[in-house]
């Protein structure tokens, strides 16, 4: 599978990474690269075949729905760019 | 020092317990052969003397009480992606270059609560994406191995210790930590490992908790150790193994011992020996050890078997697009808001952007992009439920060997550790490096790679040895007899000291 440009920069925005001009061609290369290698798969037939969801064959455990944790706002924002009242700041949004 | 450094991780443990030398003596040699060594090898990111130091005082209180845990006052180094309460994680990344984390790990504490002292924080590839350590925000690791050169002496070229988990192969080959923890998501133990003459040892998926390890693929990362020797592993995957509440994927069922396992040998063993490892680009010279191996496992009187897996070839394709696929919705959470580095846009998506554009290296970035893409509207079925079926298949291969053969031995790498930049201009070729390992993350198997002996560069190769789900112990009875056989290999000369 060959990407274009557009793809390239669509993917980026998708990804909410910024990309310059300069950058598409390199992505654009390398992403086909990589693409057009896994491209291989399609040898292989699958007609039949479950997708793998878990390499093990236990089940996950359950617990009890209650409240195990908690009352810590000041550690959990601790490590934010900006806060204020233990709330996260961003810059605002208008929908 | 030098013979306190030296020592194995077992080794020190007795002469801890048999009071003849101290905690906070055998920590200080240790922080002064980093101080030494890590301006030339840039293995460790950060060096927490002070806690350190602290933890080896209490170490030697509770070593005179009587009363020491299992790990009572070993130095280790810490790989950078496990949170570390109050001491900065950055997992390589320059998003996370201010993340103090206000929690431990789930491995980490399970250690530090044995007894274990903490030297520091070692080097990775970026989010442990990579086979070099190249890719890491705080520069590339050197190894402390070198190549022959012409007339005898060592060649300058700097070799790389493999990767992601390549500040902890290169740490222990250097001795500047009696073991380290590492993490392993397509081969960042077992291939740094190989690179570097040391042991590490990836657990079946499950054995190990994953909370508190910043995540790059969930359903392939496990934690173990990277070790001098088999016993030192067998000793650290015991305390770092076991259920853990905060992760529902951790298996609830109890943790061997694995250390009185071995021993034992591999007489009337069963080992597989596919045929599907012989792959093109694999050097002669690895097939002759991987030959060699063979020989020594059969001499100690293994049964050797021939076996095909026949979707090997697969697993490598196939794992790039889960692993992307999943490192693009983990990495989803680095947005400049809750932690990490912000850079202001005009607007929330604008700051996402150029908080990711600045945040993130080329191979991060390279992986989310990927992983955006096959997880695309239109370009799910083609992808990533095709590679989930291909791993379904990959792993009912291994299924279907466990009828004939109790483990499975193969090489670790197909060439030994190369130069810097050698492999960095291809991502594809870097790829390649997994290509044995990767099979094994997704079957969800435990595999650890142990020294098998040098290449005619003088620089050291590994074997792998793969096992059935949850049996760990059988590798380490296995990798004890290959460990034995080769011989130790270590690091024939410690250049950074100028020596």
């Amino acid at each position: 599978m060959t990407v274009d440009d557009d793809t390239v920069r669509r993917i980026a925005h998708l990804a909410r990474i910024k990309i310059e001009d300069s950058d598409v061609a390199g992505l654009r290369s390398e992403l086909s690269g990589i693409l057009d290698w896994v491209e291989q798969l399609n040898e292989v037939d699958t007609d039949g075949v479950e997708p793998m969801t878990r390499v093990a064959a236990h089940k996950l455990k359950k617990r009890k729905d209650v409240v195990t944790d908690g009352e810590m706002a000041d550690v959990v924002v601790k490590n934010a760019p900006f806060s204020e009242d233990n709330y996260y700041v961003v810059p605002k949004v208008i929908e | 020092m030098a013979e306190l450094t030296g020592l194995t991780l077992s080794e020190a443990r007795q002469k801890l317990r048999n009071k003849d030398i101290k905690a906070q003596e055998l920590t200080d040699a240790f922080l002064k052969e980093i101080e030494a060594a890590n301006p030339d090898l840039n293995a460790f990111v950060a060096v927490t003397a002070e806690k350190a130091m602290a933890q080896a005082k209490e170490a030697d209180a509770r070593l005179q009480k009587g009363e020491a845990r299992d790990l009572e006052g070993l130095p280790i180094g810490h790989k950078d992606l496990y949170c570390t309460e109050g001491v900065t994680t950055t997992a390589c990344s320059n998003i996370l270059s201010n993340f103090v984390p206000g929690y431990e790990s789930t491995v980490g504490a399970n250690l530090w609560g044995q007894g274990a002292v903490m030297l520091g924080k070692l080097n990775n590839d970026e989010f442990a994406m990579g086979s070099s350590n190249e890719s890491s925000s705080h520069g590339p690791v050197v190894s402390p191995w070198r190549r022959n050169g012409k007339d005898g002496t060592p060649s300058d070229d700097k070799l790389v210790p493999g990767g992601s988990s390549g500040g902890s192969s290169a740490a222990v080959a250097a001795d500047l930590c009696l073991a380290a923890t590492a993490t392993d998501t397509g081969g960042s133990i077992r291939q740094p490992a190989a690179l570097t003459g040391t042991v590490g040892i990836k657990p079946t998926y499950g054995r190990c908790s994953r909370w508190g390890i910043v995540a790059y693929a969930s359903s392939l990362d496990q934690a173990g150790p990277v070790a001098r020797t088999v016993e030192d592993a067998a000793i650290l995957l015991g305390v770092m193994a076991g259920h853990d509440d905060k992760d529902s994927t951790s298996v609830d069922m109890p943790v061997p011992d694995y250390s009185a396992a071995l021993g034992k040998g591999v007489k009337g063993l069963k080992v597989g020996v596919p045929e599907e490892y012989r792959v093109e680009g694999l050097s002669d010279e690895v097939d002759q050890l991987w030959q060699q191996g063979i020989a020594w496992l059969k001499d100690a009187g293994a049964e050797i078997k021939t076996i095909s897996l026949p979707h090997t070839k697969y697993a490598l394709p196939a794992y790039y697009i889960v692993a992307p696929a999943e490192a693009s919705s983990n990495l989803a959470r680095y947005d400049g808001v809750r932690y990490g580095v912000r850079v202001p846009g005009n607007d929330i998506i604008d700051t996402y952007e150029k908080t990711r554009q600045a945040g993130f290296g080329d191979e991060v970035k390279r992986r989310i992009m990927i992983g955006t893409y096959v997880l695309s509207a239109g370009y799910y079925d083609a992808y990533y439920l095709k590679a989930q079926k291909v791993r379904t298949l990959i792993k009912q291969d291994f299924d279907n060997a466990w009828d004939d053969v109790d483990v499975v031995l193969t090489p670790t790498t197909p060439n030994p550790a190369f130069a810097f930049g050698e492999k960095t201009g291809d991502p594809l070729e870097m790829y390649l490096e997994d290509i044995f390992t990767v099979t094994v993350n997704m079957a969800g198997l435990p595999g650890i790679s142990v020294p098998a002996g040098l290449s005619s560069q003088g620089t050291p190769l590994g074997l792998q040895l793969i096992g059935k789900p949850f049996d760990e112990t059988t590798l380490f009875q296995a990798g004890e007899v290959l460990e034995k056989a080769a011989g130790p290999v270590r690091v024939a000369s410690k250049w950074w000291h100028g020596t």
